[in-house]
């Protein structure tokens, strides 16, 4: 090159495992373009032992995360969106380069992942209160019903909306106190890769959010079959394999989100119906006497 | 008869601690051994002990068993008088009725003792003689218990020397409330030695005590200091027996047997009415305690209403129909 | 038994005299049809015998519904659901409901001897738990019905239409109780299909539905084994499915309905640990030990089969536990002493009987009271397996009968770790005077309910189900509902 210009450093995109960016321990990258057919960038081509890994990260991360206090995780997914908003042109490059939008729209979707983090950063201590009760049984019984979280949940991002489909996913999951193992869009997956490094540096602890680049088609059976996986959100599955996805999650008793018919638009209020999916109810009986 | 307390009574010393089941030999050593000891039983679930009973007192009894069951009640009753307008009148009549229960029927047991003040033990002692049924006495001020422990030990004294085969003391609930067992522990231990040949029941006043804990409490340490029988209460105080409290303390008489080989018995007493509630308090003894308590040396139910009910029942039993009121005698 | 007492010679035994319940209430027809848009009427498969567990009399024949049969079942339902149900005013259908508790209420009796003679329970249990719950469901879920705007799902909950529930044998009456309330009273009609081994109650629940002036098609039930309920499950024109029974079919039906519309809710097995800590109310911890295990015969899917007792209170608990199992009486389950009744079924009895023989070759010790048991019928003692280890599979499998598994552990962490090393997660029982400690416990075991201080406590407003592979979905309260509706915001 020759000139006064500056040369870029480019980004290697990597996956996000375990508090760390690994490349795929397959080694294998895939080339991702713009909606015109530009060359972006190669991303990690996560592999079943990807999946293995984040899975067992996922699972070591669970009991910390959950076990927070609904205040403290309020404050960290709080966190999210103010780290997210210092990288907002950032987002806003490569959510218009991906998803080929006016730079207009990019930024209203980048806008709305943002205050959607602080929307689930606000239900965090809300949903005892909104999903829990205090049962008036019909004898000596103080019994009360709260939502835990369901555990390891795995998510196979929309393909489409690269960002706000991706937090309008990770987000509930994350707000009840799951830990999350995402496939991410496979066409449309740097603002994933890019949201991974905001998570890492806004108090998520390792592990609790994995992001694996890659095949939701290749990955998803080995997720859907995991036995240490608690539950699955099919969004993002390929149309002709979400049934089979279902029934291999049947095997350990999973907890499936559907996929919707089309990808809906995630601008829309999002109701509770998603961080209920993912939320089991405990109740706790004891009795009342002196 | 005397009723003069003896003057030295009033400056007896505390006689020496007695001693105690091996297994328990030092828990009086010290007040604070002995609250260790008594806060270290397990405690007790109020609504897990109601509803074991509840599911007791479904328990059908029927036919036979219904006719043994009520047999056996007559024979552990404690035909009981306890009024300031008791007369010697009353208790001869009483102690008629402990006798023969049912005069149309010469098979109906005799009851297993008549109970009254200490300064009437005399006289159903004496309309009592030959039977075989003893006189109990309540004793040491008695309900209240609230006077010195002299006071007391002449009032035990006293209803022995009237001719009591029983004294029916109660705790001092004050002392025991306030955390005060060594007190309590002491003078039970001195009215067992003041009973002499006579045999102690413990009256807890469970009504008085509330928590089911307290009541675990109380029944060990009175086992501990020598009762014969724990008994729930005086009949003066309401609640008197429950059947949650009967649990815990046959629970209590059948662990400290386990431990020690001593068998205590219980006594529920106030507010046994009818033969429903006398049966249900039977198979709370048969499944808790077990049948070696279901006899009167072990189990006694202290009541007056009780047996005419009983009566009634066990004519039904025998004549196939239903009679009244006016069927048994008023006494 | 021995010699019933006397008043002649008194025993110092007090032997109970049998007092059997009069089973004159119940009037058990020859054989049963299908009912189907409020009629009875012939099953299109080779009809099944209906046996009485304690004593292998057959109690009637009944009809078992094929694919048509279930077709029929589906098409009244759906017709009554867009013709009469769903546009019905809410309160209305709140009416039906309470009727339909009142008349479990009047007719409790007769459900409670029926069921124990269809199922061997013992009639102290169908009489003082099952029926009195069964109508408790109805009577809670009826107010729901004109108030579900206020239920927290959404300002316009709606009915998802046909829900198609499949129920187990345990407790007939009251799951179907559990399952049909919460859908009539959400607006859904339903097509049941009882457990193989225990139809009748369901039968006698249509009576009431006709005394009750319900709608035909509202309910239609619909008998056979499994067959039957495949074609229940796997109907097209269906839109909720609802199963409790073994986690094995739970799973097979969560294959059938993947990539339809329908919803699925699923309550299966539970491997429940029942902690005692060495604070315990020990007398209390005893008796809920038993009830936890013995209840039903241990048919509970949520029984809490595992007993971890913290080491130095261990042959304390023990010794207390064999005493108490000692007066547990086993036999007629309509005697109204029965504290435990007869084995449901001759399969069922072959399984304990196998999974306590793998106890011992595995190297436990079998502890049984010495009792008698009746020559005919299906009947398993009381039995307690100490020196469990966690690897053993009778530490690990569910056996649905009243075999407990006793291990130990010695610090909380431990009592926890064993609790939830299991993968099912359905109940739990913590058995401690400290309340700090079984919150803390309580918040970090992987359970959907948890018994504190008491176990096997059921209640209409109390929402019960499991987590991990102990199904999904709640029943009960508020959360019960939301099985029912759709919300509006699924996506």
């Amino acid at each position: 090159m020759i000139g006064n210009e500056r040369l870029a450093v480019r980004k290697t995109y990597k996956l996000y495992l375990g508090g760390a960016f690994p490349r795929s321990e397959s080694g294998r990258t895939y080339e991702v373009h713009d909606a015109k057919g530009a060359f972006l960038a190669n991303a990690a081509w996560a592999s079943r032992k990807d999946a293995r890994d984040a899975v067992v990260a996922a699972r070591g991360a669970f009991p910390k995360w959950s076990g927070a206090t609904a205040y403290n995780r309020g404050q960290v997914l709080y966190r999210v969106a103010e780290v997210m908003e210092g990288r907002h042109a950032q987002f806003c490059e490569e959510v218009a380069a991906g998803e080929g939008l006016s730079s207009g729209r990019a930024r209203a979707a980048v806008d709305a992942a943002i205050d959607r983090w602080v929307w689930y950063a606000g239900w965090t201590d809300k949903l005892a209160a909104v999903l829990g009760s205090a049962n008036p049984v019909a004898g000596p019984y103080f019994d009360f019903s709260l939502p835990e979280p369901t555990g390891v949940v795995a998510v196979l991002a929309p393909q489409r909306s690269s960002l706000l489909g991706l937090v309008s996913v990770l987000a509930p999951v994350l707000a009840g106190g799951n830990t999350a193992v995402v496939v991410t869009s496979r066409e449309r997956p740097l603002p994933a890769v890019t949201l991974g490094e905001v998570l890492a540096t806004s108090d998520v602890p390792g592990g609790v959010v994995n992001l694996l680049t890659g095949d939701a088609a290749e990955l998803g059976p080995w997720l859907a079959e995991h036995d240490d996986v608690d539950a699955i959100d099919l969004t993002g599955a390929p149309a002709e394999r979400a049934m089979e996805f279902e029934r291999e999650a049947a095997g350990s008793i999973k907890r499936v989100l559907r996929p919707p018919a089309v990808e809906p638009d995630w601008s829309a209020d999002p109701g509770l119906t998603r961080m209920r999916t993912f939320l089991e109810t405990k109740t706790v009986w004891h009795p009342k006497g002196f | 008869m005397t009723h003069v307390l003896d003057p030295h009574a009033l400056t007896a010393e505390t006689p020496p601690r007695r001693e105690l089941p091996t297994p328990y030999a030092d828990v009086t050593r010290s007040e604070s051994a002995f609250r260790a000891f008594l806060h270290g039983l397990p405690g007790v679930d109020q609504v897990g002990a109601q509803s074991r009973v509840a599911m007791l007192g479904t328990r059908s009894i029927k036919t036979t068993s219904k006719a043994w069951a009520i047999d056996t009640a007559i024979s552990m009753v404690d035909l009981t008088t306890l009024e300031g307008a008791d007369t010697p009148g009353k208790v001869r009549s009483l102690a008629a009725k402990a006798r023969r229960p049912d005069p149309t029927d010469p098979g109906c047991p005799p009851v297993a003792a008549v109970c009254v003040y200490g300064d009437l033990a005399g006289i159903a002692k004496e309309a009592l003689a030959g039977t075989g049924i003893n006189v109990a006495a309540v004793a040491t001020a008695f309900p209240s218990g609230r006077a010195s422990l002299a006071v007391k030990l002449a009032d035990v004294r006293d209803a022995v020397a009237n001719g009591a085969d029983e004294i029916d003391m109660v705790i001092d609930r004050g002392a025991f409330l306030s955390g005060r067992y060594l007190d309590v522990f002491d003078e039970i231990v001195a009215v067992k030695e003041a009973c002499g040949e006579a045999h102690l029941k413990v009256i807890l006043e469970t009504g008085e005590l509330v928590t089911l804990d307290a009541v675990r409490r109380a029944s060990w340490l009175a086992m501990l200091a020598g009762g014969d029988f724990i008994k729930t209460s005086t009949g003066k105080v309401s609640p008197a027996a429950t059947l949650p409290v009967c649990l815990v303390m046959l629970e209590a008489v059948r662990d400290f047997r386990a431990a020690t080989g001593r068998q205590v018995g219980v006594k529920p007493a106030g507010g046994i009415r009818t033969t429903k509630d006398a049966v249900k308090h039977l198979v709370l003894v048969n499944e808790t305690a077990g049948p070696d308590w279901l006899t009167p040396d072990r189990f006694r139910i202290g009541a007056s209403s009780l047996l005419n009910d009983l009566l009634l029942q066990r004519q039904k039993l025998r004549t196939g129909h239903y009679s009244g009121p006016d069927h048994v005698s008023v006494d | 038994m021995a010699t019933p007492p006397s008043p002649d010679r008194p025993s110092s035994v007090f032997e109970y005299a049998p007092a059997p319940e009069s089973r004159s209430i119940v009037d058990i027809a020859p054989s049963y049809g299908l009912f189907v848009d409020g009629e009875f009427v012939d099953g299109s498969g080779e009809a099944m015998k209906t046996v009485n567990p304690a004593t292998e009399e057959v109690l009637s024949e009944v009809a078992v519904g094929t694919a048509d049969d279930v077709d029929r079942a589906v098409k009244a339902a759906r017709r009554a659901h867009s013709r009469v149900w769903g546009p019905m005013r809410p309160a209305d259908r709140g009416k039906y409901l309470f009727r339909i508790a009142r008349l479990l209420q009047e007719r409790a009796r007769e459900f409670a001897v029926l069921e124990s003679l269809d199922n061997g329970k013992p009639i102290r249990e169908s009489r003082d738990v099952d029926v009195p719950l069964a109508a408790a469901h109805f009577f809670y879920h009826a107010g729901w019905a004109d108030k579900l705007a206020h239920a927290g799902l959404g300002p316009d909950p709606r009915p998802l239409g046909v829900a198609c529930q499949v129920i187990p044998w345990n407790f007939p009456l009251l799951m179907l109780a559990w399952k049909v309330a919460p859908a009539l009273a959400t607006g859904n009609t339903v097509v049941l299909k009882p457990a193989e081994t225990t139809p009748l109650t369901a039968l006698l629940f249509a009576e009431v539905c006709r005394q009750a002036d319900l709608p035909p098609g509202v309910v239609n039930i619909v008998t056979g084994a499994g067959e039957t309920g495949r074609a229940v499950v796997e109907h097209d024109d269906v839109d909720k499915v609802a199963f409790t029974g073994s986690t094995e079919v739970g799973r097979s039906i969560a294959r059938a309905v993947a990539g339809t519309r329908k919803k699925l809710t699923l309550e299966l097995g539970g491997k429940a640990a029942n902690i005692v800590f060495d604070d315990a109310p020990i007398d209390q911890a005893v008796e809920g030990i038993v009830q936890g295990i013995f209840f039903n015969q241990g048919h509970v899917c949520c029984a809490g089969s595992r007993l971890l007792v913290q080491e130095n209170v261990h042959d304390e608990v023990i010794a207390a536990l064999q005493r108490r199992i000692g007066t547990l009486r086993v036999g007629d389950p309509l005697d109204k002493n029965t504290d435990i009744g007869a084995i449901n079924s001759a399969e069922q009895l072959a399984r304990i009987r196998e999974l306590s023989d793998v106890g011992e070759a595995e190297g436990a010790t079998r502890w049984q009271p010495a009792c008698d048991l009746p020559d005919r019928g299906f009947w398993f003692p009381p039995t307690v397996f100490t020196g469990v280890s966690p690897a053993h599979r009778i530490a690990r499998d569910e056996v649905f009968g009243p075999v407990l598994s006793v291990l130990t552990f010695r610090t909380p962490d431990e009592a926890v770790a064993k609790a939830n090393n299991t993968t099912y997660g359905l109940s739990a029982g913590i058995w401690s005077e400290k309340g700090s400690r079984i919150l803390a416990i309580a918040d970090r075991l992987r359970a959907g309910v948890v018994w504190a201080n008491t176990f096997n406590q059921f209640d209409p407003t109390s929402p019960f189900g499991g987590y991990k592979q102990s199904g999904y979905g709640r029943e009960g309260g508020r959360h019960g509902l939301a099985a029912y509706l759709s919300t509006g915001d699924e996506q």
